[in-house]
C-alpha cells in the first residue's frame, strides 16, 4: 500500500467514525432532547412566575400590607400573615440555630465515630430530614395534646413544629461547613495548647460562620415557604390584630394564601397571586443574602 | 516576656489533668443536643403510635387497610384507607412520569454535555423550582394547570381538581431532587471511564448513556427514591389541587383526596383529643410515616451499599 | 542481616553518643530533655515504628532524617501527643520530659503542648489577623501578660518577622508570603513559651530563600528553646542539626508491612562523615554524596 493511499484509508476510517461520531443524527437529537427537558424546566418556571405576577397584579398595592383578612376580597389584606411570618421564622430561627449548631459541633468534633451511638445519630438525621413536613405538625400537636396545652394558635407552638422540620438541614449545613475547615487549623491551635472546646469555640467555629450562615438561611426560607405543618396546629385563623409576641395568635403567608385560592371568589384568587408575589420576593432576597454571603465571607482554604 | 523557659529550672512542670468546667459541660451541652435528634425520633413514633392504638381498637386493622369506603364523618362512618391510597399512587406516579425522565434528561446534560459556564447558571436556577413554596404549586396547579389549561384551553372533561394537574406540578416540583443528586452521581464517575469509552470510539451520547449512566446507576436509584418520598409526603399541592373526595381515583383527570390531602383537611376542623376523628388523623398519618420511612431506609441502603464503588 | 541485631546496633550507637562532647556547652552527662526508651506506634494492628531509644538535649537542635514512610513524623508527632488526634493510635514503650511519662495515666495531652510546641509542614496560620494569629495562644492557655502588644512583638521579633509585618498586625494572616507564614507559625508557637519547639518538615513547602531564612531562625532559637526537627532534606540536616537520628522502614518478613527503625543517632558530623552502620553509610552517599 503507498503511503498515500494509506493516508486516504485512515481518512476514510475517521470520516467513516464521525458518521457515529458527535454530530450523527442520533446525537443530534439526543442532545435536542436533553436540550428540552431542561427548557421544560425553564419555560414552567418562567410561566409560573409570569401567571402569579399576572394575576395578583391589581392586588399588588398598599392595601396587601395594610389591611386585614375580611369577607370583602376588595377590602383584604395579609398584613397579621405577614408579620406573623415574620414573627414565626424570627422564633423559629432562635430555637434552631444554637441547637443544630451544637448538634453538629458534636457529631463533627466530638463523637467517636464509629460508636454505635453515633452512628445511630447520623442515620437518624438523615432520615429526619426525608420525613414528611406534615409529620413534624402531628408530632407537635400530639406534643401539645399530651402538655396540655389547649390553645395551639400560638407563634411558640408553630416555630416548634417548623424548628423540628428544618433542625436536620441547619445540622447537615452546620457540619458540611465544619469539615470544610482544614484539619491543619484544628492541629495549629491544638499544638499552642488549646482545649479542644477552645479550638472549636475560638478557630473551627468563627471559620465555618459563612456557611452555617448560609445553610440556616436556606433553611428558614424552606420553613417560611411551609404551611403543612401549621395547618394542622391551627394555623389558620382569622386575625384582626398584630401579632405581638411569641405567646401571640397568629397566621402565615403560606396558610393566607392556601385559604385564599380555597375560596369561591375571584376576588381572593387575586390576593392569593398577591400574597404568593410577595412570598416569592421574600424567599428571593433570603437566597440573594445568602448567595451574598457565600460568595464573600466564605473562605477559600 | 520573661527570658525563655528553658534557662528557668523545670520547677512548676506539673502535666496533670486540670478539671476543666466549661469543657465538660459544653461538650454534655452539645451531646445532648445531638441527642435531642433521637428524641425527635422517638417523639414522632409515640405521637403518631399512641392515638393509632386507640384508633384500632375501635377501627378492626383489616378494615381500615383493605377496606374501600373513607367515610371517617359519615352517620355510617367507614374507615377503609384504599382510597386514600389510590389517590396517593396516581399522584405520585404522575409525578414520577414527568420528574424522571425531566430529571435525568437534565442531569445527564448537565453532567455530560453544558459547558461549566452554562452548568453554573443552570444549576441555581433549576434550584430556584425547590424554592418555592409548595403553596404557591398548589395555587398554580389549581388555578392555571387544572382551570386554565385543562379545561379552557385543552377541553378536557375534569372537573375543578383532578389528581393528573397535582401529580404534574409535583413532578416538576421534584424535578431538582432528581436532577441535582443524580448529577453529583454521575460527575463522581471517574474520567478514566469516559476516556476509555471515547477510546473505543464511542461518542458522547453512547458514552454517557452505555458507561456514565450505569456507573452512576445507584446514585440514580436512590435520587428518584427520594423523589418518590417527597412526592408522596407533599400536602400543599394535593390538598389545594387534588381535590377533597375521598374515592377510589380510575383516572388521571378524576379529582381524589390522598392520605396527605386527608391529614390536611381533617386538621381544619378542630376535633377533640381522644376523639375517635382526632385517632384517625394519627391512624393515617402512622401509615404515611411508615412509607415514607421505608422508602427512606431504600435511598439510605442504596446508598450506603454503592457509595465505595470507586 | 535480621532485625534484633540492627536494633542492638542501633541502641548501641544511641549509647555510644553520650561520649562524644559536642562543644563546651553541652554537658554530656545531662538528662535529655525528651527521651524515647523502646518505643513503638501503632495505628490500630499496625506498627509504624519499632523500639526506638534515643534523646533531645536541652538547646540543642535535633534531626529526624530518613527516607519517607520511616515513621520520622510520626515518632515527632508523639512528642506532643499530636498522634492522640489519630483514632487507633497508639504508643509502647516510654517517651519522658524531664523524666516524666508525657503518655503517663494523670498526664494532661493539652499539658503536654503548652510546652512542647510544633510548627506543621504546611504553614497553617489561623483565619485571624496576624496579631491574632500570636495572641491567640497566650489567650486560650490564660497566660497572666502585662502587654498582650509588647508579647506580640517580641514573639514576633523572636522569628525575626516583626521589620515585615509591623505595620499591618491587623490584616489577615493569609496576605502574607509562605515564607512568612510559616515564620508566624514560629512565633506563634514560640508565644506560648514553651520549652520545646518540635518542627515536622518546616521548609518543605517553601523556596530556598525562605528555607535559608528559617534555617537562621532556628540557630538563633536553639539558645533559648530544645528543637527537633524532621526533614527529607540531608543539606539542612547537616546544616543546623547538632545530632542527627537516621531512620529507616524495613518489611516485615510475615505481613510485608514496613516498619520504621532507628538505625543510628548521634553527632551530626559523625552520622554524615564516619557512620557506623552501612545503611546510614550507604544513605547518605547516595542523597548526600
Amino acid at each position: 500500500m503507498s503511503p498515500k493511499s494509506m493516508q486516504e484509508a485512515v481518512h476514510k476510517t475517521v470520516r467513516g467514525r464521525a458518521k457515529g461520531g458527535e454530530s450523527s443524527p442520533k446525537s443530534i437529537v439526543f442532545l435536542i432532547i436533553l436540550w428540552l427537558a431542561i427548557l421544560f424546566a425553564l419555560v414552567f418556571l418562567a410561566v409560573l412566575i409570569v401567571t402569579t405576577i399576572v394575576d395578583g397584579w391589581n392586588r399588588l398595592d398598599s392595601r396587601l400590607f395594610t389591611e386585614y383578612p375580611a369577607s370583602d376580597p376588595e377590602e383584604a389584606g395579609a398584613r397579621p400573615a405577614i408579620l406573623g411570618s415574620l414573627w414565626v421564622i424570627g422564633t423559629t430561627a432562635v430555637m434552631t440555630i444554637p441547637l443544630g449548631v451544637a448538634a453538629a459541633i458534636h457529631m463533627e468534633e466530638f463523637a467517636n465515630r464509629h460508636h454505635w451511638f453515633s452512628r445511630l445519630i447520623e442515620v437518624n438525621v438523615q432520615n429526619l430530614a426525608a420525613i414528611p413536613a406534615v409529620i413534624y405538625g402531628m408530632l407537635t400537636l400530639g406534643a401539645m395534646g399530651l402538655m396540655g396545652v389547649s390553645n395551639k394558635n400560638q407563634v411558640w407552638v408553630g416555630a416548634l413544629a417548623l424548628s423540628m422540620l428544618i433542625l436536620p438541614v441547619v445540622i447537615i449545613a452546620t457540619r458540611e461547613s465544619l469539615r470544610a475547615v482544614p484539619a491543619e487549623i484544628r492541629q495549629g491551635s491544638l499544638a499552642v495548647g488549646a482545649t479542644p472546646l477552645q479550638t472549636v469555640w475560638r478557630n473551627t467555629l468563627p471559620a465555618a460562620v459563612p456557611g452555617i450562615a448560609t445553610g440556616s438561611i436556606l433553611a428558614l426560607s424552606r420553613a417560611l415557604g411551609e404551611a403543612a405543618p401549621l395547618l394542622l396546629l391551627g394555623g389558620l385563623v382569622f386575625l384582626s390584630f398584630d401579632p405581638n409576641g411569641i405567646t401571640s395568635g397568629y397566621t402565615t403567608m403560606p396558610i393566607q394564601i392556601f385559604n385564599w385560592t380555597s375560596r369561591p371568589q375571584a376576588g381572593f384568587h387575586e390576593l392569593a397571586a398577591a400574597a404568593s408575589v410577595l412570598l416569592l420576593v421574600m424567599l428571593l432576597a433570603m437566597n440573594a443574602l445568602a448567595i451574598v454571603i457565600r460568595n464573600r465571607y466564605q473562605k477559600r482554604w | 516576656m520573661t527570658s525563655a523557659p528553658a534557662t528557668t529550672e523545670v520547677a512548676h512542670l506539673d502535666l496533670t489533668r486540670k478539671p476543666r468546667p466549661w469543657d465538660t459541660a459544653a461538650r454534655a451541652i452539645f451531646r445532648v443536643a445531638a441527642a435531642l435528634t433521637i428524641a425527635i425520633t422517638l417523639g414522632i413514633l409515640v405521637a403518631l403510635i399512641v392515638p393509632s392504638i386507640e384508633f384500632f381498637s375501635e377501627v378492626p386493622i383489616n378494615e381500615f387497610l383493605f377496606g374501600t369506603r373513607w367515610a371517617p364523618r359519615f352517620a355510617d362512618a367507614s374507615f377503609g384507607v384504599v382510597p386514600l391510597v389510590t389517590a396517593t399512587a396516581w399522584t405520585t406516579v404522575i409525578a414520577l412520569f414527568f420528574a424522571i425522565p425531566l430529571g435525568l434528561g437534565a442531569a445527564i446534560f448537565m453532567s455530560e454535555f453544558a459547558h461549566k459556564r452554562t452548568r453554573k447558571i443552570l444549576k441555581p436556577v433549576l434550584e430556584v423550582l425547590a424554592g418555592i413554596p409548595t403553596v404557591v404549586y398548589g395555587y398554580f396547579a389549581v388555578q392555571f394547570i387544572q382551570a386554565t389549561v385543562f379545561r379552557d384551553w385543552l377541553n378536557l372533561d375534569t372537573g375543578s381538581f383532578s389528581v393528573l394537574s397535582a401529580g404534574f406540578v409535583m413532578g416538576i416540583m421534584i424535578i431538582p431532587t432528581i436532577a441535582s443528586i443524580s448529577e453529583d452521581a454521575m460527575s463522581a464517575v471517574p474520567n478514566s471511564l469516559r476516556q476509555g469509552s471515547a477510546a473505543l470510539g464511542a461518542n458522547r451520547r453512547q458514552t454517557s448513556l452505555k458507561v456514565v449512566f450505569p456507573a452512576a446507576l445507584s446514585g440514580i436509584i436512590a435520587a428518584i427514591v427520594l423523589g418518590i418520598s417527597r412526592a408522596v409526603g407533599e400536602t400543599m399541592i394535593v390538598a389545594l389541587a387534588a381535590g377533597q373526595q375521598a374515592r377510589i381515583v380510575g383516572g388521571p383527570l378524576e379529582a381524589g383526596q390522598t392520605m396527605t390531602g386527608f391529614i390536611a383537611n381533617a386538621a381544619l376542623g378542630d376535633s377533640r383529643v381522644g376523639s375517635l376523628e382526632y385517632n384517625t388523623l394519627f391512624a393515617v398519618g402512622l401509615l404515611l410515616f411508615l412509607i415514607t420511612l421505608l422508602i427512606n431506609m431504600i435511598s439510605i441502603w442504596i446508598v450506603r451499599r454503592f457509595r465505595e464503588a470507586y | 542481616m535480621n532485625a534484633s541485631t540492627d536494633n542492638a546496633r542501633a541502641s548501641q550507637t544511641v549509647g555510644s553518643t553520650n561520649t562524644i562532647v559536642h562543644g563546651s556547652a553541652l554537658p554530656s552527662l545531662e538528662v535529655p530533655v525528651i527521651d524515647c526508651d523502646s518505643v513503638s506506634i501503632f495505628y490500630d494492628d499496625f506498627r509504624a515504628v519499632h523500639d526506638v531509644n534515643f534523646g533531645c538535649k536541652r538547646n540543642e537542635i535535633t534531626a529526624l532524617i530518613g527516607p519517607s514512610g520511616c515513621g520520622k513524623s510520626t515518632v515527632l508527632r508523639s512528642f506532643n501527643r499530636m498522634n492522640d488526634l489519630i483514632e487507633g493510635a497508639r504508643v509502647e514503650g516510654s517517651i519522658t520530659y524531664h523524666g516524666e511519662d508525657i503518655y503517663g495515666p494523670d498526664v494532661d495531652a493539652i499539658e503536654v503542648r503548652r510546652r512542647i510546641g510544633m510548627v506543621f509542614q504546611k504553614p497553617n496560620p489561623f483565619p485571624k489577623s496576624i496579631y491574632d494569629n500570636i495572641a491567640y495562644g497566650p489567650r486560650v492557655n490564660g497566660m497572666k501578660v502585662e502587654s498582650m502588644d509588647d508579647l506580640v512583638e517580641e514573639a514576633l521579633t523572636k522569628a525575626a518577622l516583626w521589620d515585615e509585618v509591623k505595620d499591618k498586625l491587623k490584616q489577615s494572616a493569609f496576605g502574607l508570603s509562605g515564607g512568612q507564614q510559616q515564620r508566624l507559625c514560629i512565633a506563634r508557637t514560640i508565644a506560648v513559651q514553651p520549652e520545646v519547639i518540635l518542627m515536622d518538615e518546616p521548609c518543605s513547602a517553601l523556596d530556598p530563600i525562605a528555607t535559608l531564612r528559617i534555617e537562621d531562625l532556628m540557630q538563633e532559637l536553639r539558645k533559648d528553646y530544645t528543637i527537633v526537627i524532621v526533614t527529607h532534606n540531608m543539606q539542612q540536616a547537616a546544616r543546623v542539626a547538632d545530632r542527627t537520628a537516621f531512620f529507616t522502614a524495613e518489611a516485615s518478613d510475615t505481613t510485608g508491612d514496613r516498619t520504621g527503625v532507628l538505625v543510628e543517632f548521634g553527632d551530626t558530623a559523625t552520622i554524615f562523615e564516619s557512620p557506623h552502620d552501612k545503611r546510614t553509610e550507604d544513605y547518605i552517599s547516595g542523597r548526600f554524596g
